[in-house]
C-alpha cells in the first residue's frame, strides 16, 4: 500500500532520478546533458563536453531503462533485516502517527516495523542511491547519533562521499554561497542513517532539503516523521547492528554503481577507439 | 524600489534530443529576480582572499626588488639575506615612527600575507575533504581521527585483557605522564595555536572538546601507543622557576669559608661577605655596625637572618652599602646577607628562608606624586565653598 502511494499514476516503478548540479530553477527530472554542472552563482557553466553527446546519453539513459540495472536487491535478505533487529521500533506512547502504515504490529508495547515494506522501501532508496552515485552526484550521509558518528564518517570516506554528524550550521544548504563561497556545488541527494536530532526532532537538514529540491533517502523510526522524505526507509535507527548494517548496504551499491560508472566510460573509450580506427 | 528584471533560463543544447525515460517536461522557465540579489554584499565574503597567482606574483616582484636592492646599496645580489634587506631599508628610509610594524619593511611575501585556504573543490565542483558540508572541516576531521585513535587503543587494551596480560607493559617517564602529574613539564596547545594548526576558527566549546578527548586518551591505560600523536598537540614548557644556583664556599688565605651576597632596598644597593668562625663582628663600609647604625630597630634587621639559623655569634660579616636611607640600607644588608648564607646551610633551610621571606627582594618603590594631588595619595584639602 505505502509503495503504491509513492507512485504516481502511469509511472513506472524507477522515477529518473534528478540530475547532479544545484541549479534546480526547472522541473528536477529534465536531464542535462552530462557536461560539467551548473555552478551555483548566474556565470554560465563552463562549456567542457568531454565526449560526443550520442555516446553520452547511452550512457546515462541505458541503466534507466531497467527497473533493477545496479540488482540491489541481491545485496540484503528478510533474514539479514531481522538478524540486524532492523524491525524493532520504539514504544507504543513514542510512536509517531504517519509512521502507522509501516507498522506491522505491537507487541508488550513495543512496535515491530512491517519488514516486507521495509525490504521494497530499501529496493527503492538503494536503486535510487546507486543512480546518483552512477550520475556522480554528491552524496551526503547525515545522522545525529553520537554512537554512530564515527562509523557514519567512515563508510562517507570509504565511498568517497561526504558526511555530516556534528552540529547543523542553520543556513548550510539555503545560505550555502555566503557560507562556503560562490560556486560551491550542494549535495545531490541526503541519507539520513538517524532522522532526528538531538533533541528528538526532525533534522533541519530535511525540511533545507526540500527547500532546495534536494530528494533525500531517510531511515525513519516509528518515532519519526517520514512526511518530507523522497525515500523512506522504516526501520530500526537505534541497534548498533541495524546501523551496521545500513552502512554496509549503503558503502556496496553506492561502490557498486561508481565501478559500473567507469567500467561503462572505459568500454566507451575503447569502443569509440575501434570505431575511429 | 528596484526594478524587476525578467530573466529567462533556457537550458543548454539539445532539447530535441530524447530526454531518458520519464515525461518530457517544458524547457523554458521565466524567472524574475531584482536587482537588489544581484548587488554583491561587500561585507559578507569575509576578509579578503589572496588568489594562488597572486601571492606567486609578489615573490617574483619581491626577488626582484631584492636584487635590485642588492645592486642599489653596492652588494652581491646573491648572498644577499633578510638581515642585510632590513638594514638597507632602515638606511633609505628613515623612519621616527614609534611601533615597528609602522615603519616601512620589506619582507617575503609569505609573511606578510596570511595563510588562507584555498578553493576546497575540484574542476567538477565535488569538494575535496569528505566534511567539508560540516563548514569546519579540518577541526571535526581532527576529532574523528584522534576518536580513531581512542578505539585503536581500547581494541588494543581488549585484546591484552583477552590474552590475560596486564595493560601497561612499560612505564616510561614520558610526556603523557607528565600531564598527569601536572608538572610544568608541558601544556596543551592553547586555543589561538590550534586555530593557526587548523587555519579555520573555533569557538571555546570546540577547543575545550578537542582537550577533553586528547585527556581521555591518555589517561587510558594503554595511553602511550599513541604518545608522537599526543605530543604533536604539546607543547614542552622550560622550566621557568630556573634552579637558583647556590655557590660553594670559598676559602681566603687564612682558610676560612666566606660567601658573598648581593641586596637592594628601595635605592639602596648592598654586598655582604659573611666568613665562618666568627664572633659576630659586622662592619659597614668599614664602621663598627653600632656606630653606622646607632638605631636598634636596623640592628636587629642584620641580626634577623642569623637568628633565624641560629648563627647569631657564628659569623663574621664585612658589607658594603650605598645609597637610599637608614631603614633601606639595613634592609638591602639583611637581604645581601641571607643570599651570602644560603651557601652555608642546608636546602631544607633554604627553603625556610625563602618561605620566612628572607630571600624576597621588596619591591615597595616610593609611590610618584600625581597631578592634581598634593602627594602620591593625599588629596587638597576638600572646600566645601
Amino acid at each position: 500500500m505505502a509503495v503504491r502511494r509513492l507512485l504516481r499514476a502511469g509511472e513506472r516503478v524507477v522515477p529518473s532520478p534528478p540530475v547532479p548540479g544545484p541549479a534546480r530553477p526547472c522541473d528536477p527530472r529534465v536531464s542535462l546533458p552530462a557536461a560539467a554542472p551548473r555552478l551555483y552563482s548566474s556565470v554560465p557553466a563552463p562549456a567542457a563536453a568531454a565526449r560526443p553527446r550520442a555516446e553520452d546519453d547511452k550512457l546515462l539513459s541505458e541503466p534507466l531503462s531497467h527497473p533493477d540495472f545496479f540488482n540491489v536487491k541481491e545485496l540484503f535478505s528478510l533474514k539479514d533485516l531481522f538478524d540486524a533487529r532492523v524491525h524493532l521500533g520504539h514504544k507504543k506512547g513514542c510512536r509517531h502517527r504517519f509512521m502507522e502504515p509501516y507498522i506491522f504490529g505491537c507487541r508488550l508495547d513495543q512496535d515491530i516495523i512491517d519488514l516486507d515494506q521495509t525490504m521494497q522501501h530499501l529496493q527503492l532508496a538503494l536503486n535510487f542511491t546507486a543512480h546518483i552515485a552512477y550520475r556522480k552526484g554528491i552524496i551526503l550521509f547525515i545522522s545525529r547519533k553520537r554512537q554512530f558518528c564515527h562509523l557514519v564518517e567512515s563508510t562517507a570516506r570509504e565511498c568517497g562521499e561526504y558526511a555530516h554528524t556534528r552540529y547543523w550550521q542553520g543556513g548550510l544548504l539555503t545560505n550555502a554561497h555566503i557560507q562556503f563561497g560562490s560556486g560551491v556545488r550542494l549535495p545531490d541527494l541526503l541519507v539520513f542513517l538517524s532522522s532526528l536530532n538531538n533533541a528528538f526532532q526532525p533534522h533541519v537538514a530535511i525540511r533545507d532539503a526540500a527547500k532546495m529540491n534536494i530528494p533525500t533517502v531517510g531511515v525513519v523510526d516509528t518515532n519519526c516523521n517520514p512526511c518530507l522524505i523522497t525515500y523512506p526507509i522504516p526501520g530500526n535507527d537505534d541497534s548498533p547492528t541495524a546501523m551496521e548494517l545500513y552502512c554496509k548496504l549503503f558503502r556496496m551499491t553506492i561502490i557498486r554503481a561508481k565501478d559500473k560508472r567507469r567500467q561503462s566510460e572505459v568500454f566507451d573509450e575503447l569502443r569509440s577507439k575501434a570505431e575511429g580506427n | 524600489m528596484a526594478a524587476a528584471v525578467g530573466r529567462v533560463l533556457r537550458l543548454g543544447g539539445r532539447w530535441s534530443a530524447a530526454a531518458p525515460g520519464g515525461p518530457r517536461a517544458q524547457m523554458l522557465r521565466l524567472i524574475y529576480t531584482t536587482t537588489a540579489v544581484q548587488r554583491k554584499n561587500a561585507g559578507a565574503s569575509g576578509p579578503e582572499k589572496y588568489t594562488e597567482a597572486f601571492i606567486k606574483k609578489q615573490i617574483e616582484e619581491f626577488n626582484l626588488g631584492k636584487r635590485h636592492l642588492a645592486n642599489m646599496m653596492g652588494e652581491d645580489p646573491e648572498t644577499f639575506t633578510q638581515e642585510d634587506i632590513d638594514r638597507a631599508i632602515a638606511y633609505l628610509f628613515p623612519s621616527g615612527l614609534f611601533d615597528k610594524q609602522a615603519r616601512p619593511m620589506m619582507k617575503h611575501p609569505t609573511e606578510i600575507f596570511p595563510e588562507q585556504r584555498k578553493i576546497q573543490w575540484g574542476e567538477d565542483g565535488r569538494p575535496f575533504h569528505f566534511l567539508f558540508y560540516t563548514g569546519k572541516q579540518s577541526y571535526y576531521s581532527l576529532m574523528h581521527e584522534t576518536y580513531e585513535k581512542l578505539l585503536s587503543v581500547q581494541k588494543y587494551q581488549d585484546q591484552l585483557t583477552a590474552q590475560d596480560l596486564p595493560p601497561q607493559k612499560e612505564k616510561r617517564e614520558n610526556i603523557c605522564d607528565i600531564l598527569n602529574r601536572n608538572l610544568a613539564g608541558s601544556r596543551w596547545l592553547t586555543k589561538i595555536e590550534l586555530e593557526e594548526m587548523l587555519l579555520e576558527k573555533l569557538s571555546d566549546d570546540d577547543y575545550s572538546r578537542f582537550i577533553q578527548l586528547l585527556q581521555k586518551l591518555m589517561t587510558l591505560p594503554c595511553g602511550n601507543i599513541e604518545e608522537k600523536y599526543i605530543q604533536k598537540f604539546s607543547k614542552v614548557v622550560p622550566a621557568q622557576l630556573q634552579k637558583i644556583v647556590i655557590e660553594p664556599l670559598k676559602y681566603d688565605e687564612r682558610g676560612v669559608a666566606f660567601s658573598t651576597g648581593e641586596g637592594k632596598r628601595k635605592t639602596a644597593r648592598a654586598t655582604a661577605v659573611v666568613y665562618d668562625n666568627g664572633t659576630g663582628k659586622i662592619t659597614v663600609n668599614g664602621i663598627d655596625v653600632l656606630h653606622y647604625f646607632p638605631v636598634l630597630q636596623d640592628r636587629e634587621q642584620l641580626l634577623f637572618p642569623f637568628q633565624f639559623l641560629d648563627r647569631v655569634g657564628k659569623h663574621d660579616m664585612v658589607c658594603t652599602v650605598s645609597g637610599g636611607g637608614r631603614s633601606a640600607q639595613a634592609g638591602a644588608i639583611r637581604l645581601a646577607s641571607a643570599k651570602a648564607l644560603r651557601s652555608f646551610v642546608t636546602e631544607k633551610e633554604v627553603e625556610f628562608m625563602r618561605q620566612a621571606g628572607l630571600l624576597t627582594v621588596d619591591p615597595r618603590v616610593k609611590e610618584r606624586k600625581k597631578p592634581g594631588q598634593e602627594g602620591a595619595r593625599r588629596k587638597f584639602t576638600w572646600k566645601k565653598r
